[in-house]
């Protein structure tokens, strides 16, 4: 299968021109998944029901001790980064999905279109997003699907700002207009000449993104917003240690590894996108 | 003149943006399921009460009226009273305000002008062991979750070594040096917030300059590299600079609502998210409003910095 | 000759010097061993095409190395000190004051934010080497006598206060002001258009060959700018030399074929067989064409003209005359505010989205840059065989794809292009690319804004050749709008000149010597011609 080697081949390549703790960062990043992926159903432990003493310190039998209701803290972690993994990436992926059609469409339609969805977002974007989003929350009650919903709104209105910004660059290139002299179909133009043309940067913001999603869905959670208990996400298991030092570190400490090592691999694909962007020939 | 139209407009947009901002806040009580009365007495309301209670906040006049009304009175710090306390909002928020305040300018004070002097020296010394060090660092800094870097300094700091206290309380009597020593906590978690952004993008902004042609003229000029930084990079990078530092402003004032929970300080967020679970509603729109603004007027002194910054539009072409 | 060090009147000694850049992939050679002597006084041109090493070379005459190169080997001596072996400090202590650089881009090289008297002054400032008042006042007299408006208020302007040509000529002053012994001009006209390049070069000719105690490397890929300045030229090629003498013998005895052939792209010609397919009719019509961009100013004018079947109508203008508004009015990316365009003997909708596939079709656009003109991430076959599925869907895949390849061959390409993506092209392929898709279309007309402007001199020739021939081939026409007047008079039948957006003269290509439109006449005067002494006759006639 030569296309399957090629791709093993391209993969080595890429691993090959990461630094050491970019690489590093990708390991732990896959391993930390994997755990979440299958670790809850290799855990001996319930996560919901208690198996020793509050607040036990770490032990062979509880690697990680337990919780403020005595349940086993490593089997809470791995599911509840589930949880927040998902919620996180579900909504990075809807705002990107909004963000970057309306981007683009703005750019290229141009005129009231861009006039009227660029005014909307600057409204969106005048209001400090953990506000607004805990005025909603405050309001209506909390579900997942909203959560989702909100994260993914105000995310995309940043997704927006760049695709448009990064189409608009792309759209007054005589290439596009080659196409539109052709006439070609928005369906097209967004498609096939500027989205291949803008993935590398957007990639590095859709690690950006997601980065900010566990960030802020934790955030709403630790204030009490976001998942509510029975369930519980990393955020929530913060709050809910939060009298014990030590323990709620643990929960949060999750969290920072996630995003230290998404940040850490989102800087580097910054970097290549700059280096693919001066690489091009100049005139 | 073209600036004077261009200020103009951009004032223009952000009272726009206060408008709709107060507009969304105050509807925030129409949107309500059912409507503030249902929420306050909960299941255990009786039809007097209600409607006395509708009578005592004025719901039964149409919005329009209230609306205006109430941004007459949020126009004079005047928010009604708390549904919880029954106490005048000002004076809730008065005193949490100052210490809010006190907090985010504190760490506005280290964080800018530490950002600016470390982008500089990172650019200065562009891909040294310092420039590489510096970045690393700044992104593991900036990476975790407020709460985490809160906690982890209070574990240590506080719970550890002693040397700060983990619940902040400052009183008026207290002298300058014991109120920097009851807040250093909180404002070194905000620092390390905000600090990595400005110095990262403090040090992108001057290294785009730099690759600007004219840096070259003044390289062939024979100019020092300090004089280039500081003489043609550093006013060229002023717009995106203070971009980025006032954008990190507005940061601190919304993540303060996290820090404030994180060490229990009573400041303007702390209040905020308790009213949020208790369902103060017009706790929750002063505080939303007074947050909102500050974000938008910072927001606003950014872009007409930009704008004075540019030469072209302040000194127009002469025919 | 013994050893040059000992020689009191060499300014610039430079032997066997290499520099390479660094690439991802390893050093790539930019400079190959050059060995180059200046004389005080002399003015030496150097000139090639891109990729020739020369601006490399005059910047390393002043120790300097843009970011990616690196000094390999070699010695650079000015005035007996070393520069490529020189610290920082010396080199700073010298540049400015007694060497200087001037850039191509004077509108860049200016930092936006300062007056331009201060930057003028800075270098003598900040090196002690003059004093304020003495600095500002030798900068008024040089104002002054570079004949640029208020010399005493000129150096309060910020840079977008002052035009292209001003900047260029701030920029000599600049570079004058402590009266360095080495000046290196790096193609500082070509940013220009040519009535403000006569000026610049009426600037340095009578301002450095008064100053005996300057010397200058010249710069240019243009022979007949270079002929008119430089007392000696060397002709470069891939960071190699490749002939080297006196500005006369060089231009009337070349020795090497590379330097014939740079020579030769002054005589493009059209030989056609006396219009015999012309007369058919009028192909395109335009009739009092008015267009602005948003609701700014006018940019066409009343614009009306007419093109036939199999012929060339020229358009020539400078920066700002509204040719390439032209362009997009026809092809319909910019709707006209007034006026009407007819194709065959059909109206032309001036809305892009009006217009028929068909009508699409018949009109094609090849554009002025070549590297932005194609997708980077579609390969040529994609590229060239979009058009083909697009406008003939009826054709079978087999069909296409001996289409594709006659297409590559008619211009000229490899087929085995069709995998590559554009970036693995050189300049001028992308432009044969270019070409070949408009072909697909098979056109009735091609508008051609600017086709060899982002090309070097040989490659440009090339492709007009390759455009001539098309026609004689395929018979559709052409409009060609360009800068270069000399170009399309040699290649067009009518021709317009236009200026603000208004045509000033309309006609024959071979009449238009007879216009009586002044504008016209100082445009034909102002292109420069390869001979020594055009430039003197030309202020001569002037006074």
């Amino acid at each position: 299968m030569p296309s399957l080697r090629n791709t093993g081949r391209q993969a080595r390549l890429l691993l090959r021109s990461m630094s050491t703790l970019t690489r590093t960062s990708v390991g732990v990043l896959c391993l930390i998944l994997l755990l979440l992926l299958v670790g809850p159903s290799l855990s001996p432990y319930s996560y919901s029901a208690p198996v020793g003493d509050v607040w036990e310190g770490m032990s062979w039998q509880h690697p990680l001790g337990t919780d403020v209701l005595g349940r086993d803290m490593l089997t809470r972690i791995m599911k509840g980064g589930r949880l927040t993994v998902m919620l996180a990436f579900l909504a990075t992926l809807l705002g990107f999905l909004l963000g970057t059609f309306f981007g683009f469409m703005s750019a290229l339609v141009g005129r009231w279109v861009d006039i009227l969805l660029s005014r909307i977002v600057e409204i969106i974007m005048a209001f400090p997003s953990l506000i607004l989003a805990l005025i909603v929350l405050a309001l209506i009650d909390v579900s997942k699907g909203i959560l989702i919903v909100i994260i993914a709104v105000l995310d995309s209105t940043r997704v927006y700002r760049l695709s448009r910004s990064l189409a608009q660059d792309i759209v007054v290139m005589p290439y596009v207009e080659t196409a539109r002299l052709r006439g070609e179909k928005l369906g097209w133009l967004m498609r096939r000449e500027i989205l291949p043309n803008v993935l590398p940067p957007m990639l590095a913001e859709f690690g950006l993104r997601f980065g900010f999603a566990i960030l802020f869905l934790s955030a709403l959670s630790f204030l009490g917003l976001g998942i509510q208990p029975p369930e519980a996400d990393w955020g929530s298991m913060v709050k809910e240690n939060a009298l014990s030092l030590p323990v709620a570190l643990v929960p949060a400490a999750a969290i920072a590894l996630t995003t230290i090592c998404v940040n850490i691999i989102v800087d580097w694909l910054l970097a290549r996108a700059a280096r693919v962007r001066s690489a091009t020939p100049e005139v | 003149m073209a600036v004077f139209r261009l200020l103009a407009t951009r004032v223009f947009w952000g009272v726009v943006c206060l408008w709709v901002i107060s507009v969304l806040i105050f509807s925030a009580t129409e949107l309500l399921p059912g409507d503030l009365a249902s929420v306050v007495f909960g299941q255990a309301k009786t039809p007097e009460a209600v409607e006395s209670l509708r009578k005592e906040l004025g719901l039964d006049r149409p919005p329009q009226e209230r609306y205006l009304e109430w941004l007459a009175a949020a126009a004079r710090f005047d928010f009604g009273r708390s549904l919880a306390t029954q106490r005048p909002i000002s004076q809730l928020i008065g005193k949490r305000l100052q210490r809010t305040l006190l907090l985010a300018l504190t760490t506005a004070c280290m964080a800018v002008p530490l950002a600016l002097l470390v982008g500089m020296l990172c650019t200065l010394w562009r891909d040294s062991t310092f420039d590489r060090a510096v970045n690393a660092a700044a992104i593991v800094v900036i990476s975790p979750p407020e709460f985490f870097t809160g906690y982890f300094l209070a574990f240590f700091f506080a719970v550890k070594l002693g040397w700060f206290p983990a619940v902040m309380l400052t009183t008026p009597s207290m002298s300058f040096a014991e109120i920097v020593h009851a807040i250093f906590l909180p404002c070194v978690t905000l620092l390390f917030a905000c600090f990595g952004h400005m110095m990262r993008l403090t040090r992108a902004a001057l290294i785009s300059v730099l690759e600007d042609p004219y840096i070259e003229t003044a390289r062939l000029k024979g100019l020092s590299n300090r004089r280039i930084l500081l003489v043609h990079a550093l006013p060229n990078a002023i717009a995106p600079i203070a971009n980025v530092v006032v954008i990190n402003l507005a940061y601190l004032v919304v993540g303060v609502i996290v820090v404030e929970t994180v060490f229990n300080y009573p400041g303007l967020g702390k209040l905020m998210v308790d009213s949020i679970s208790s369902r103060d509603i017009p706790v929750i729109q002063a505080c939303s409003l007074i947050f909102a603004t500050t974000y938008i007027v910072l927001n606003l002194t950014a872009d007409l910095i930009s704008l004075l910054a540019n030469p072209k539009l302040r000194h127009a072409v002469a025919t | 000759m013994g050893q040059p060090n000992k020689d009191n009147d060499l300014v610039l000694d430079i032997a066997g010097l290499s520099i390479v850049s660094l690439h991802q992939h390893g050093a790539q050679p930019l400079l190959k061993g050059l060995t180059l002597r200046l004389r005080r006084g002399e003015i030496l041109g150097l000139i090639g095409e891109s990729g020739a090493g020369k601006s490399t070379l005059g910047l390393a005459a002043l120790g300097y190395q843009r970011t990616g190169c690196k000094y390999d080997k070699g010695v650079v001596r000015f005035d007996n000190l070393l520069l490529h072996s020189g610290d920082e400090k010396t080199l700073s202590s010298l540049r400015g004051v007694r060497m200087a650089y001037v850039a191509q881009s004077a509108a860049a090289a200016f930092n936006p934010v300062h007056r331009l008297g201060a930057q003028i002054t800075e270098a003598a400032r900040c090196q002690a080497a003059l004093s304020r008042r003495e600095a500002e006042r030798r900068m008024v007299s040089l104002f002054r006598r570079f004949d640029l408006p208020e010399p005493e208020r000129f150096g309060d302007r910020f840079p977008h206060q002052a035009s292209g040509g001003q900047l260029q000529r701030a920029m000599i002053v600049m570079a004058m002001l402590c009266e360095p012994q080495l000046i290196v001009f790096d193609e500082p006209t070509t940013a220009l258009d040519v009535t403000t390049q006569i000026e610049v070069l009426a600037t340095i000719k009578r301002n450095i060959r008064a100053h005996s105690a300057t010397s200058a490397l010249y710069i240019t890929h243009d022979l007949a700018v270079v002929a008119q300045v430089a007392d000696r030229i060397m002709v470069l090629k891939d960071g190699m030399l490749v002939e080297e003498n006196d500005t006369k013998a060089l231009l009337t005895k070349p020795q090497r074929p590379y330097t014939k052939e740079l020579l030769s792209v002054y005589q493009v010609g059209r030989k056609r067989g006396g219009g015999k397919k012309k007369g058919r009719g009028v192909l395109l019509r335009g009739e009092g064409l008015d267009a602005s961009y948003g609701d700014g100013a006018r940019i066409l004018e009343d614009v009306s003209f007419g093109v036939s079947e199999y012929e060339v109508l020229g358009v020539v203008g400078e920066s700002g005359s509204g040719k390439s508004t032209l362009a997009r009015v026809v092809t319909g990316l910019l709707p006209s505010r007034e006026g009407s365009l007819w194709l065959g003997g059909e109206v032309l909708p001036r809305r892009l989205k009006r217009r028929s596939k068909e009508q699409l079709r018949r009109v094609q656009l090849v554009s002025q840059i070549p590297d932005t003109a194609l997708n980077p991430r579609q390969k040529i076959g994609e590229a060239l065989g979009r058009p083909l599925s697009y406008f003939f869907p009826q054709r079978t895949q087999a069909e296409r794809e001996r289409r594709l390849g006659e297409l590559l061959s008619s211009c000229e390409l490899d087929s085995r292009l069709t995998n590559a993506f554009p970036a693995e092209l050189s300049g001028g392929q992308k432009q044969r690319v270019c070409i070949a898709r408009a072909l697909a279309a098979e056109p009735d007309i091609i508008v051609c804004d600017e086709i060899t402007s982002a090309l070097d001199r040989l490659i440009a020739k090339g492709i007009v050749n390759l455009m001539l021939e098309l026609q004689e081939k395929l018979g559709m026409a052409y409009i060609f709008i360009s800068h270069d007047l000399g170009l399309v008079r040699a290649i067009s039948d009518d021709m317009m000149v236009m200026q603000g957006g208004k045509i000033l003269s309309y006609g024959a290509a071979s009449g238009i010597e007879k216009s009586e439109d002044a504008y016209t006449q100082k445009l034909l005067r102002s292109v420069p011609q390869m001979r020594v002494g055009w430039l003197d006759e030309v202020l001569q006639k002037r006074g």
